[in-house]
């Protein structure tokens, strides 16, 4: 299966001049120097705390994200191409969600089923009729980007609420120039250091109506066991806003304030990294500990801005997914630059019936499934586990997608026995405020797993360092 | 700065504080049982470790008899006890890295190398252990931390928080391990003065890295005077009741100016440092020393309780 995958590294036999300096690098790396450098590389990572718990699985709270050495180079041609892409698909993503909460003229116009908005778990009916500062609800769009060619990239899905993971692009990078100077020297390597700026201006630019002044900012997370504390904690850091736990905010005077050695403190603009559900418990769970007790009054009276905005879950569903090219066509009038995977919505009965007569070629994902669990990767299951969860289709189509087995392009790896092609996939994160922004670069992650396709941290993928190389 | 932020701070300082001490404590320990037995047996001595340390109660339901041992376990290793030096340990560094964003690289990095250590350290079997290993270590990760607090922390109010549970931490156990001295390794009065007392005092003294600076300070005999001045008195001495205090009482000055706003907290630490300095050694073996520390730790619990209220709740308006 890897071999007729397309291993970005190469072409027709090839090594692609992107490539080169790094083929030079890997056969001046006797295998001791690059097992000394791994284990720095852990030390390093495990010394600054990178770590990554998985919900349930007890063991290790303290697991660290494999990373792979090796990293993976985009031209400037190959990222231009891809930028212009995610930022069109971000707009449209953000358009959409203005609408369905708004006049809804997408779902008039006949271009998306009624029930898959309204109808939706996502949808928000607490925002209705509400529209955030600059008409963006989505502020930092993560696009999952998979590739089976040199030119074919496929969005296999858009992530519109806290998409996590650019704290090890960050990191990674930066442990690459920490252990190999030598090779940024020789190489020009695209710099995504300013990210966390871009992120802190990509927020104050969506202050609320109500404030005047500088805006405070403040990352809201649930808390120092939660998965991705690292990250919530290393965004604040480099931003240098605070970083705050529901408790530590309240509501008074139709405003939010933060409780501070000084006494209150008033907050502008929230970057959530909890779900809605537990944004406030007197709008949404009740039995939440986690969020502000009347929030949502002070966020829809234009007191505090939230980001990304509630609701915006809707335009990242997975049933939703399949639409986004409509809706690109629909708000923007231009073609899209990214493809979408072909997908079967098992919904749909004339679909349905394709997934099930061809299971065993075909991934089928559940519709709000997130982090690679409840999937089934048809030619990777036995014949057991595909009529497990035929019965499970059948039980609840609505429930499901499904969706080709790709040939995902492959990217060289540090292995066990040496240097291996690994299926990769991409995720870059577009900034959406007062204006787009992306940095030239991304989180790849890495299949480290032979043959595997599933890419996920919370299954056992690792991560590289991505390159965007200079004109 | 958030309150919760200030109240991880706080607690970062006083649980390496409580480290180092419970370390020292177990320093004594094991100094006064390479003692021939004074009248009461080992056990005694040792189980006026767990008195002074608080955590007599729990060590007795966990294990029962003191033997060495088993009193090492429970202080140095035992997750069960929150006052052990690897549950204090863990605290301080989870509490750091609750506040990452108020902390430099290198003041985490000296917290959470110490973690990582005694995470290996549990796996090496028991009896590869020396105990004198074991408090070098924790002494020696202690101060790395302080280090790099000292070399590299900006002098903001973070700075103050963290200081405060230091000092507080300190006034309270620095009266405690004179108390174990004091009261209850030497419950008869007609000891005193005798080869045993001072062979005690100059343990305690040595526990608190402090014996060559006793002699440096005072000269001559060793007398319970002395040490007495030496450990609440004096303000040259770093553990001393008065410079722990005063330390306090300056954190909260500072805090109190740059907030623009006195406090109770701040009116609390000034009096007791204030009535301390105003001592003299003949005046507290009038009220009793026993009396005199317990007056004490009281009165830091209670400056610790006002600062909790002011700062650390967030209920400030």
């Amino acid at each position: 299966m890897t071999e007729a995958c397309f291993n970005e590294m190469y072409d027709s036999g090839a090594v692609r001049s992107l490539y080169a300096a790094l083929e030079g690098w890997t056969r001046s790396m006797p295998a001791e120097l690059r097992q000394m450098k791994q284990a720095e590389a852990e030390a390093l990572f495990r010394r600054i705390g990178i770590t990554f718990a998985v919900y349930g699985e007890g063991g290790d709270p303290d697991r660290l994200i494999p990373f792979d050495m090796f990293p993976r180079v985009f031209s400037q041609t190959e990222w231009r191409r891809l930028e212009r892409g995610i930022k069109q698909r971000a707009r449209a993503l953000n358009a959409f969600l203005v609408d369905v909460y708004g006049r809804g003229e997408i779902v008039r116009a006949g271009r998306i089923p009624a029930h898959l908005v309204y109808g939706n778990e996502a949808y928000e009916k607490a925002v209705v009729g509400f529209v955030p500062p600059k008409g963006v609800f989505s502020h930092i769009v993560g696009i999952d980007l998979v590739r089976t060619g040199p030119d074919e990239f496929f969005v296999l899905e858009d992530n519109c609420r806290t998409p996590s993971g650019v704290s090890y692009m960050l990191e990674n990078r930066e442990i690459m120039m920490r252990m190999f100077p030598a090779l940024f020297r020789e190489n020009r390597i695209e710099p995504v250091e300013a990210y966390p700026e871009l992120l802190r201006r990509t927020l104050a630019s969506v202050a609320p109506a109500k404030c005047d002044g500088d805006p405070t900012v403040a990352i809201l997370t649930p808390g120092h066991f939660n998965s991705a504390y690292y990250e919530h904690s290393f965004l604040a850091d480099l931003m240098g806003v605070e970083l705050v736990e529901g408790p530590d905010l309240f509501v008074e005077g139709g405003l939010v304030w933060m409780r501070t050695t000084e006494g209150p403190k008033r907050l502008d603009v929230i970057y959530r990294r909890i779900d809605d559900a537990f944004l406030d418990p007197l709008c949404f769970r009740p039995d939440s500990m986690l969020g502000v007790p009347g929030l949502m009054d002070v966020y829809r009276s234009g007191g505090v801005s939230i980001c990304s905005a509630p609701g915006a879950g809707v335009a990242d569903d997975k049933a939703v997914y399949t639409y986004v090219p409509d809706m690109v066509r629909f708000y923007l009038g231009e073609e899209p630059i990214l493809q979408n995977v072909p997908t079967w919505k098992c919904a749909e009965e004339d679909d349905l019936r394709y997934v099930l007569d061809h299971l065993p070629e075909l991934v089928v994902k559940e519709v709000h499934g997130s982090g690679g669990y409840g999937m089934l990767v048809g030619p990777k299951s036995t014949t057991e586990q595909v009529e497990n969860f035929r019965a499970k289709i059948e039980a609840d189509p609505d429930n499901y997608i499904a969706q080709p087995t790709l040939a995902l392009s492959t990217c060289p790896s540090f292995v066990a026995e040496g240097i291996a092609p690994r299926h990769v996939d991409l995720r870059p994160y577009c900034l959406v405020g007062e204006t787009i922004e992306l940095v030239q670069g991304g989180l790849t992650r890495v299949a480290l797993t032979e043959g595997s396709l599933v890419v996920n941290s919370s299954q056992g993928g690792g991560v590289k360092d991505t390159w965007v190389l200079a004109e | 700065m958030l309150s919760r932020t200030a109240d991880n701070l706080f607690w970062i300082g006083r649980y390496m504080e409580r480290a180092e001490m419970m370390a020292r404590l177990l320093e004594v320990g094991g100094r006064i049982a390479l003692l021939p037995s004074a009248g009461h047996g080992y056990r005694n001595e040792w189980e006026s470790l767990l008195q002074a340390s608080g955590t007599a109660l729990g060590f007795a339901k966990t294990y029962g008899d003191p033997i060495q041992r088993n009193i090492e376990s429970y202080l140095f290793f035992d997750r069960d006890n929150p006052s052990s030096v690897a549950s204090c340990l863990e605290r301080a560094r989870e509490n750091g890295r609750i506040v990452r964003t108020a902390l430099t690289e290198q003041v985490w990095d000296a917290l959470n190398t110490a973690f990582q250590e005694m995470r290996q350290l549990e796996r090496q079997p028991r009896s590869e252990l020396e105990l004198g290993r074991l408090t070098e270590w924790t002494m020696r990760h202690a101060a790395q931390v302080r280090g790099a607090i000292d070399a590299t922390l900006l002098r903001n109010d973070g700075y103050d928080f963290l200081g405060l549970g230091y000092r507080l931490e300190r006034a309270d156990n620095t009266a405690r391990l004179i108390d174990v001295k004091y009261y209850v390794l030497l419950p008869r009065a007609d000891y005193v003065g005798t080869g045993l007392d001072s062979y005690q005092w100059m343990t305690l003294l040595r526990a608190l890295s402090a014996h060559r600076a006793f002699h440096w300070a005072y000269g001559g005999d060793v007398t319970a005077a002395k040490i007495a001045d030496f450990l609440i008195l004096n303000r040259q001495c770093p553990r001393s009741l008065l410079t722990s205090v005063s330390g306090a009482a300056a954190h909260l000055d500072h805090l109190a100016s740059a907030y623009g706003r006195p406090t109770p907290a701040q009116e609390a630490a000034v009096s007791l440092r204030d009535e301390v300095a105003g001592l003299t050694v003949e005046r507290i073996f009038e009220e009793g020393m026993h009396e005199f520390l317990a007056r004490f730790i009281r009165q830091t619990g209670r400056i610790a309780a006002v600062v909790r209220d002011t700062y650390l709740s967030g209920e400030m308006r």
